[in-house]
């Protein structure tokens, strides 16, 4: 898919998480909104993944770290085929699969349980090294938020990266500059960070994250280093209100606001 | 006089891990052995020069070590994820319970040098708490095996068992209690003596200890029924309840905390079901002084004698 097909793709799943998270009157929309770019690149064009066959052993792996995004995450699943469509309309209903934070074992296409912060990273590492040692060609991609970069456990796995030279892994940094409770940098900066992974012996790129001509080609970069991304992302992004606002973080629309809101995205497609 | 008596010889658990875990991979190349910083006291440098490229070291990163695991069983990998028992568990706590245990991974943690074993080197080291950690995980199997034929059987099990699991070893001497050929069978208690005033239940380190406590009972004219219960969860739960209906009293001991490990565990399942008097030895809910782990074990009340002692009392209160 090119870039302008990505683009139109992107709202349509902005569009779907919108509605899912005002009628279940609970998500994290902000985290939600400025990740999709990257969620529909990676599924609509990057990941070599079989839907019908959620466990194929080649399947390129994904972890979505930052799980607190799974409604971007299952809207977009549900595109791309792994879970019907009609399903989203379940997100936080009782005995529903798709729970706040996504699970594996229940949801296709996820694979592995998240939700508590610095876990993906690991787990990520593991994946791209169970390939080196089975000669597996998947590439292995993993999405934190930035504020989440604040878990010590995501710099023990930075080391090991490098150490175990995993040019198969590639970690998206969501740059969105805030956090659950204020900015990034009122709170633990670690702006800026792409010095602090060179350091660590990552090549490095930074983009625009919600820039689709930016995205792919660094979502496609190979090197024989570990790749990280420094995705600079607006937290709302799309939404003209809830741009770069960090009491969206988990608020939910007011009936004028989604109104508005599906306005400026319809408008958009 | 006495004729002198050889003490029976003991055997470090560890040592039957690390055979039984190389035998294990030379049949099959998905097991990896993952670990932090700790080839040495893991005993994995046999497993390195074998395999040297299915060592993963990750350094002294516990979090990190337990999320590779839960990634390499993602990948086809069988991994076994070995380290100290009390950072293993208490540092990834966390990654235990959403990577591991939420996952249902396929990866066998390894607790090495458990309970007491590190006596000397203070409450920090000691691995006291951990069966109370994992033991509420669902998905996940905690086994203390008891002696070296138990250890290598369980790795041999848990290579099979196609899900999650902790085994908690230590690495203090222990005699031969099981039969050679042994076979483990997970939530399984076996009987290793039988009797019918009282029952005895221990595992790991403790459980040749109940041993010799029920031969101190016999000559006092007590007959001591004596489990072994390598599982602590999923437990035995039959075994227990029969316990408690024929032998009308039952001792645990245990090389952890009495709040949440095996005592626990027997516990639950005697209130539950057939209310009879317990005591539950252990290490009463404080930070140990220094010692060796044999002194420790004395001095917390579960030298052979003492467990006789309080097996005694616990049957006037029947």
């Amino acid at each position: 898919m090119e870039p302008s097909e990505l683009e139109r793709v992107a709202r349509q799943i902005r569009l779907r998480d919108l509605q899912a998270v005002y009628e279940a009157g609970a998500g994290h929309i902000g985290g939600e909104m400025s990740v999709i770019d990257l969620l529909t690149a990676l599924y609509f064009r990057v990941l070599r993944v079989w839907p019908d066959q959620p466990r194929h052993p080649d399947r390129d792996r994904f972890v979505l770290s930052k799980g607190h995004t799974a409604c971007a995450l299952y809207v977009t699943l549900a595109k791309r085929g792994f879970i019907p469509e009609e399903e989203i309309s379940t997100f936080l209903k009782p005995h529903s699969r798709l729970n706040g934070h996504p699970n594996c074992n229940k949801v296709p296409g996820v694979e592995t349980n998240t939700g508590p912060l610095g876990h993906g990273l690991p787990v990520a590492v593991g994946m791209a090294k169970a390939a080196k040692l089975s000669g597996a060609k998947y590439h292995t991609y993993v999405v934190t938020g930035d504020g989440e970069m604040q878990e010590g456990s995501n710099w023990e796995a930075i080391m090991a990266a490098y150490q175990f030279r995993l040019d198969n892994l590639t970690l998206i940094i969501d740059h969105n500059r805030f956090q659950q409770g204020a900015s990034l940098s009122d709170t633990n900066d670690l702006a800026p960070l792409r010095p602090k992974l060179e350091a660590f012996g990552w090549e490095v790129s930074e983009i625009n994250g919600n820039d689709m001509h930016a995205i792919v080609p660094a979502l496609e970069h190979r090197s024989d280093r570990p790749h990280c991304i420094v995705a600079h992302t607006n937290k709302g992004h799309g939404i003209s209100f809830m741009q770069d606002r960090v009491d969206w973080h988990h608020k939910v629309p007011s009936k004028e606001q989604y109104e508005i809101a599906l306005a400026e995205l319809s408008e958009a497609l | 006089m006495n004729a002198p008596v050889n003490p029976p010889k003991l055997y470090d658990c560890r040592d039957a891990f690390a055979a039984t875990l190389e035998r294990l991979a030379a049949e099959n190349e998905t097991i990896v052995a993952v670990c932090n910083d700790s080839v040495g006291s893991s005993k994995l440098g046999g497993f390195k020069s074998k395999f040297p490229d299915r060592l993963v070291n990750v350094g002294i990163a516990e979090q990190n070590m337990v999320g590779v695991g839960a990634g390499l069983a993602n990948g086809g990998r069988l991994p076994y994820v070995c380290g100290a028992s009390p950072f293993l568990t208490g540092r990834s706590l966390e990654q235990i319970k959403a990577d591991i245990s939420y996952s249902n991974a396929n990866v066998k943690l390894v607790g090495i040098s458990s309970g007491m074993a590190y006596g000397e080197l203070g409450p920090t080291h000691h691995s006291i708490e951990d069966f109370a950690w994992t033991r509420v995980l669902p998905n996940l199997p905690v086994i203390a095996p008891c002696d070296r034929i138990e250890t290598a059987a369980a790795v041999e099990w848990a290579a099979s068992y196609n899900g999650p699991c902790f085994l908690r070893l230590s690495r203090v001497g222990v005699p031969d209690l099981l039969p050679e050929g042994h076979k483990f069978e997970v939530g399984k208690a076996n009987l290793l003596r039988e009797g019918s005033d009282v029952t005895l239940i221990a595992n790991g380190t403790l459980t040749h200890r109940i041993v010799k406590a029920a031969e101190i009972l016999a000559g006092r004219g007590i007959k001591a029924r004596v489990l072994n219960m390598a599982t602590v969860r999923p437990i035995d739960e039959a075994a227990i309840i029969a316990a408690a209906n024929e032998t009308g009293a039952i001792v645990t001991a245990e090389e952890h905390s009495i709040f949440g490990g095996l005592g626990s565990a027997v516990a639950e399942v005697v209130v539950d079901n057939t209310p009879v008097p317990m005591k539950r030895l252990g290490v009463p809910g404080v930070y140990a002084p220094t010692g060796s782990a044999e002194f420790l074990l004395d001095e917390f009340g579960m030298a052979p004698a003492a467990i006789a002692d309080a097996a005694q009392a616990l049957i006037k209160r029947k």
